[in-house]
Formats: C-alpha cells, sequence, structure tokens
C-alpha cells in the first residue's frame, strides 16, 4: 500500500490535464452551463481516446483493469477543471453496481459508446443508501416511484436502479413509463434531475450492494475534491500574486499569506486522505477522507471567493463554479457530519448516553 | 544494503554484544558497529544506507538498552545533523559518538532576550582573539543548559556587515569558565529552560562549526532539522495526543456530552489526516521525492496538540493541577502528567522552534512562492539596526 502516485497515474494525469486544458478551459465551461452543460464530444474523447471510462472494467469485459488508484487521479483532473462529463456518475458509480452482475452492458460503457446512471440520490449515502428513492418494484417486475437529486441521469442511455437489493436496468422506456426532469441545481457543472419511472419495463441483472457502491463512491469522490480545492489554492497564489493594493502585491500582505499556508496544509493533508482512501479502501477510511476532503473543497473555494475581492463575486470569474461543485459535494454521498458519526463506532469513539 | 542485509547485521552485532551487560558498553558498540543511526557514514555511526533502513534497526534492537531521545534531544536532532553538514572530520570524530551515546548532553544557544523570531538579529558577540574567540552575551529559553556538555552557539562575529551576513557558528563548551546558567520558571510550575549568560568565555577556533561569516547557512541546517525533529513524530492511528482523550472519553462515559463528542470526532479525524500526512511524507522521503510537506507538519501537530489537551481538561471537569513544584526538568514528560500540564506545556509548541507564524511565513514564501514583506532590515549593517 502507498500513498504516492505511480508512473503510469502520473502519465495518466497528463493525458486527461493536457486534453482539458486544451478542450475545456474555464471560460469554455462557463459559457455552456446555461445552455447544455454536458459537454458530450470532450467526453467521447476521454471516454473513447484516452480510455477513461473502462478504467474499473475488468480486460475480460472489454475494460482496462485498472483499480480505483488510477480513477482517482482522473478524478483529481476533473475536478481542477469542473469538467462537466459523466465520468464519476457513470464510470465510476453505475459501472460500480454493475460490475458484480457481469453484465455486457459493462463493454458498451467502457468503451463510451454507452452512458448509464445510477439512479440514486447523490444526497443519499453508506449509511442512508435509500435516501430520496421511493421506487418500489410490482408482481410484473415493473418499477414505479420517484428518485430526487439523481446526477447525471439526463445523459444516460441507461438507467441502473437499486430496489431492495437487486439492481435493474431501464432503457429506452417510452415518455409514459420513464421521465428525467432536471431540476434548476445549486451545481451548474453536475445537475441533478428527478426520475419518476410509472410501471416502467425492466431488466434485473442481478444483487446490488448499494451501500458498498456509495462507499466507494464516497472515497473516490475525496479526489474530485482535492481536484477543486486545488484549483481554488492555486489560481488564489496567482492572483493575489499579481493583484496590487497598496503599492504591493496583496499577497504579500501576512493576513492573506497565513491564511494560504493554512489553506495549504489543508490540501497537503486532503492529498493524504485521498490516497489513503484509494489504497485501502475500509469503510474507515473512506469515512476520514470524506470527512476532511468535503470541508477542504469548499473551504479553499470560499477563500478563493473572499481572496479574489469584488471579483470573486462576479459570474464572469469561473470560480463560483467550483464554490457550487464544492457545496454540492459536501452534500453527496454523505456530509461530512454523516460521516464523522459513522466514525465514532468505527473508530471507537463513542457519543454519550 | 537492502532490509535483509541490515538484519543481517544486526544479529550478526547481537551475536558479539550482550544487550543484558554493560549498558553504555553496548551503546558505544551499537555505534562502533554502524547501528546507531544507519544513514551516517560509515566510522560516524552509520552504514551510508537509506534512512528508512533505520526503522529495521530499531524494530531489531527494540529489547536492547535505548538511548534517551528526550535528554538527548538537541544533539541528535539538531546538533548531530548540523555537525554531519559543517563540521571537520575531526570534529565529527570528537563529538558524534558520545553524543549518540548520551554520554555528552547538547542543549543550543540561539535565541537572546532582543531576538526570537528575529533570530538573525542576535547580538552575543564573538571577538577572535589569536587561536582563541572571546564570548560575551545572553541567550535564553535554552531547555537542558543545566545537564549540557557542550551547546551549540550562533554570535555575532562582524556587526558592520547586514545582520545575515556577519555570523559565525561555534560548539560552546558548557563547561567553560564565564558560562553561567540560570533556570526560568515556566507556566507549568517547572524549569525546562534556561537563561544562558556567557561572559568572556574563551572557545578555541576549532570549536567553530563551518566558515568565520556562514552562521546564519549552518543555523538554517540545525533549524529545519529542529522543524522536522518537533513535527516528524511517527504515531500509529488514534495515537500520540489522542491517545490520552481517548482513554479518559472511553473510561468515562458519565462525562460525555453531545458537543463535546462532535468536537472530538472533528479532532479525531484532524489528527488522523495529519498522521497520514506525515505517513505520505515519510513515504516521499523514503522514495527520494522530498516534498514541501514537511514544513507544514510542526503547524499541524502544535494545532492538534493544544486543541486535544485543551479539550482533555474541559472534558474532566477537574479543577486540580498535578504539581506547580519548581523542578528542573530531565525532560518534556508530556504524558507522564497530568492534564493540565499537557494543556500548559502544549501552548509552548506554536512557539518553540520557529513559532507559527514564522512557520506560516516560511510556507508561504518557501512553497507557495508568495512575496515577503517589505523589509527594511536586509540591507543595514547590524549595528546601525534601530532596537
Amino acid at each position: 500500500m502507498t500513498l504516492l502516485y505511480s508512473d503510469v497515474e502520473e502519465e495518466l494525469r497528463a493525458a486527461v490535464r493536457g486534453l482539458l486544458a486544451d478542450r475545456c478551459p474555464p471560460a469554455t465551461v462557463l459559457k455552456r452551463i446555461e445552455s447544455e452543460p454536458y459537454d458530450l464530444d470532450l467526453w467521447k474523447t476521454l471516454a473513447g481516446e484516452i480510455g477513461v471510462a473502462g478504467l474499473l472494467v475488468p480486460e475480460e469485459l472489454g475494460g482496462a483493469g485498472a483499480s480505483a488508484s488510477e480513477v482517482a487521479v482522473v478524478l483529481e483532473e476533473l475536478g481542477r477543471a469542473v469538467t462537466p462529463v459523466p465520468f464519476f456518475t457513470s464510470s465510476v458509480l453505475a459501472t460500480r453496481a454493475l460490475l458484480p452482475t457481469r453484465d455486457a452492458l459493462l463493454g458498451e460503457l467502457a468503451e463510451g459508446r454507452r452512458t448509464a446512471a445510477l439512479t440514486v440520490s447523490f444526497a443519499a449515502s453508506p449509511y442512508q443508501p435509500g435516501r430520496g428513492s421511493s421506487v418500489s418494484v410490482d408482481g410484473d417486475g415493473r418499477l414505479s416511484g420517484t428518485v430526487t437529486g439523481v446526477a447525471g441521469a439526463e445523459v444516460a442511455d441507461v438507467l441502473l436502479v437499486p430496489v431492495d437489493g437487486d439492481l435493474y436496468v431501464v432503457e429506452g422506456a417510452p415518455a409514459e413509463e420513464a421521465t428525467v426532469e432536471v431540476v434548476t441545481s445549486l451545481d451548474l457543472t453536475r445537475p441533478v434531475a428527478t426520475v419518476t419511472l410509472r410501471r416502467a419495463r425492466a431488466r434485473r441483472v442481478g444483487a446490488c450492494d448499494l451501500a458498498g457502491v456509495l462507499r466507494f463512491g464516497a472515497g473516490l469522490l475525496a479526489s474530485e475534491q482535492l481536484g477543486v480545492a486545488e484549483w481554488c489554492l492555486d489560481t488564489t497564489l496567482a492572483y493575489v500574486k499579481e493583484r496590487h493594493q497598496f503599492a504591493r502585491p496583496i499577497g504579500s500582505f501576512q493576513a492573506i499569506k497565513h491564511r494560504l499556508a493554512d489553506l495549504w496544509l489543508d490540501v497537503v493533508r486532503a492529498r493524504a486522505a485521498a490516497r489513503n482512501a484509494v489504497a485501502d479502501g475500509s469503510s474507515i477510511s473512506v469515512a476520514v477522507a470524506q470527512s476532511w476532503n468535503a470541508g477542504v473543497a469548499v473551504h479553499a473555494a470560499e477563500e478563493a471567493v473572499q481572496l479574489h475581492g469584488g471579483i470573486g463575486m462576479t459570474w464572469e470569474h469561473p470560480v463560483h463554479l467550483y464554490l457550487k461543485r464544492a457545496k454540492a459535494a459536501e452534500i453527496a454521498l454523505g456530509t461530512p457530519g454523516d460521516h464523522r458519526e459513522a466514525l465514532a463506532s468505527m473508530a471507537d469513539v463513542p457519543g454519550p448516553g | 544494503m537492502n532490509e535483509t542485509e541490515i538484519k543481517e547485521r544486526v544479529a550478526a552485532f547481537l551475536g558479539e554484544h550482550d544487550p543484558g551487560g554493560d549498558r553504555l558498553e553496548f551503546l558505544r558498540a551499537r555505534f562502533d558497529a554502524g547501528l546507531a543511526w544507519v544513514w551516517f557514514p560509515e566510522g560516524l555511526g552509520g552504514l551510508g544506507a537509506p534512512r528508512e533502513l533505520q526503522q529495521v534497526v530499531e524494530r531489531e534492537l527494540a529489547d536492547t538498552p535505548q538511548i534517551n531521545g528526550g535528554l538527548q534531544g538537541i544533539g541528535l536532532g539538531m546538533a548531530a545533523p548540523t555537525i554531519l553538514a559543517f563540521g571537520t572530520e575531526e570534529q565529527k570524530r570528537r563529538f558524534l559518538r558520545p553524543l549518540w551515546t548520551g554520554e555528552e548532553i547538547w542543549c543550543q544557544l540561539f535565541s537572546e532576550p532582543g531576538a526570537g523570531s528575529d533570530l538573525a538579529t542576535l547580538a552575543t558577540r564573538a571577538v577572535r582573539d589569536g587561536d582563541e574567540w572571546v564570548v560575551d552575551g545572553q541567550k535564553v529559553w535554552t531547555s537542558g543548559a543545566h545537564h549540557a556538555r557542550w551547546a551549540i552557539l550562533v554570535t555575532r562575529t562582524d556587526p558592520d556587515v547586514p545582520k545575515h551576513r556577519g555570523m559565525t557558528y561555534f560548539v560552546c563548551d558548557m563547561h567553560a569558565p564565564g558560562v553561567e546558567v540560570r533556570p526560568l520558571r515556566q507556566i507549568t510550575g517547572e524549569a525546562e529552560f534556561n537563561e544562558v549568560f556567557l561572559t568572556g568565555v574563551r572557545l578555541p577556533d576549532d570549536l567553530r562549526l563551518g566558515a568565520v561569516g556562514d552562521g546564519w547557512r549552518v543555523a538554517q541546517t540545525t533549524l529545519m532539522n529542529e522543524r522536522v525533529a518537533i513535527g516528524g513524530a511517527p504515531t500509529r492511528r488514534g495515537g500520540g495526543a489522542m491517545a490520552a482523550v481517548l482513554g479518559a472519553w472511553r473510561e468515562q462515559p458519565e462525562l460525555r456530552t453531545h458537543d463535546l463528542h462532535q468536537r472530538l470526532l472533528s479532532l479525531w479525524v484532524e489528527a488522523e489526516v495529519t498522521r497520514l500526512s506525515g505517513t505520505r511524507l515519510r513515504e516521499q522521503l523514503s522514495a527520494g521525492q522530498p516534498g514541501p510537506e514537511g514544513s507544514g507538519m510542526k503547524l499541524s501537530f502544535a494545532r492538534l496538540n493544544q486543541a486535544l489537551s485543551g479539550f482533555d481538561v474541559e472534558f474532566r471537569r477537574d479543577l486540580g493541577y498535578d504539581d506547580w513544584a519548581f523542578r528542573r526538568s530531565e525532560d518534556v514528560d508530556f504524558f507522564g502528567r497530568g492534564p493540565g500540564y499537557r494543556y500548559l506545556r502544549a501552548k509552548g509548541n506554536s512557539i518553540e522552534g520557529g513559532t507559527s507564524e514564522i512557520l506560516r511565513n516560511i510556507i508561504s514564501e518557501r512553497v507557495l512562492g508568495l512575496p515577503s514583506e517589505p523589509r527594511v532590515d536586509k540591507d543595514v549593517p547590524w549595528k546601525d539596526l534601530p532596537r
């Protein structure tokens, strides 16, 4: 077990970062978020040419047979660029849910030919996996109910619906059976939708340990949060070196330097926590990483807004995209408080009474 | 050299030296076998081996006589790396062996009443007199000066150049005439540290460490090692300062409250991510990729120690204190004392070895590349500085 990055991971990072610098600079993301947030052309290149969609899928099922460690590096980069692509929702959450079934759909997801969404509320957690879902299955094997706060559903070709420990595939359903309605979302680069199923025809593909899938996702989300925090820190550092007031760069004032030194230290620890969550993957490591990194990403984005002064409050500067991503991700897959509460029993720090 | 070879060395050493015999003889033999600090050169207590192999040696020799890491802390953590980096061959051979075995204790004569965070403004003068230097001045916050045989000392040798340039570094003989050590009582009641008055102290030139005028650069080596030594202590999950708090927390459920529980869980998480950063940092060092992360470790540990020890006092609702009696302590008995002592002693963690504010300056300037505050003292001869 190591907390460092391997050479292969650094190569993968360089490839993703290079592509995103070219195709997905913050200004480009900013331009599209109010019309069509997801950049599916970019997704095609990422999934097909760089091959990120198949990282978690074993080679014999058409994937790259990589590990969470490589996925984490991709997520760091996607977080750094708040890239609006369905990698986390399709290639991490949905793919992980489908993996134990070894369904043929995995090959298509791995190649990026099709995209799936796990029809679970993004506000659900490993400790409350059913939050936000009322879906049930009837005697004919049809699904009915609604799921709120689903991420990545509007760009998914396939919905993977977990119901009572089973996983169902809903695809090509007519509008009277399944609708996906995007809601106005806090996170502009990863909006959520309400999925409504009305006696939808579905194919049962196998069992689903939903809590385990969400835990796996929560551990990896910590790497995306690390990427968000890193962009905020780097961008703020560049700004305070440039911006002059009182005839000096504002970054020369100790009041600013000390805040950034503290933030850097938080990010250093977020990197260790994120690497540990993928290297180890235990419940306790995931809970530690989420407890810490979710808050660090929010704090980094808030510091970025503050230290950019007025420009940080404008729509024109991309920092708000990061603030919104960080704040929404703080809720996603368990709040820091949910994870700390879980740690009480995992780390034997019992509460009163 | 690899793990297997090191283990063979240790086994061979144990075959020849009985750990149950004389403690000092055993430690001297361990030094001579190169098993004191394996990353030091051969002949100086080491084997020129990778630093991470030290852990293997420590594991293999865990049940043998040990050196006193507390009492010898300044020698091991600060004097030794500085002597290794800047000492002459003769100085290395003279000082390192008794330093490591603990036969000779070291202290640090750096801070002065007028030179704390701004160490480079220090005023203790050393004036050359033939083959000797005559030292006059006052040092302060000198932990363990009352036990010390030797000190690492920074002095002003040229007051006519700007402050960073006119300093020279020495090894000071604490038994020399003119060295007077007076205890300084701390907020804990005891006296860990001292004031040291230097009056006409004569030091032979062969106690000089590094070139005349190069004292600041030599001192930087010492200070970087101090911060690593203070911040780099490895702990297991839930170990260190957290262990004391958790022990009490688990034993006394009747004292738990919801508010304390939430705060303790937050501190637990912070302690854990800090520990993981330390682990990652050591991995980086082992892999030969030292990162800037080390600069932050002392800052994190100071904050955590203070928060945890303050939490501990509040949790126990004990209005007492174990002992205010004045004593000259051997070393910092952090876990042998009560929570009140830990709370008070931890206050020093953000002051000693570079205040947390200075560390934030260092991080922001050296790691983050932020500009320094405007400086009015950089190009002014030391003697002309306002004071």
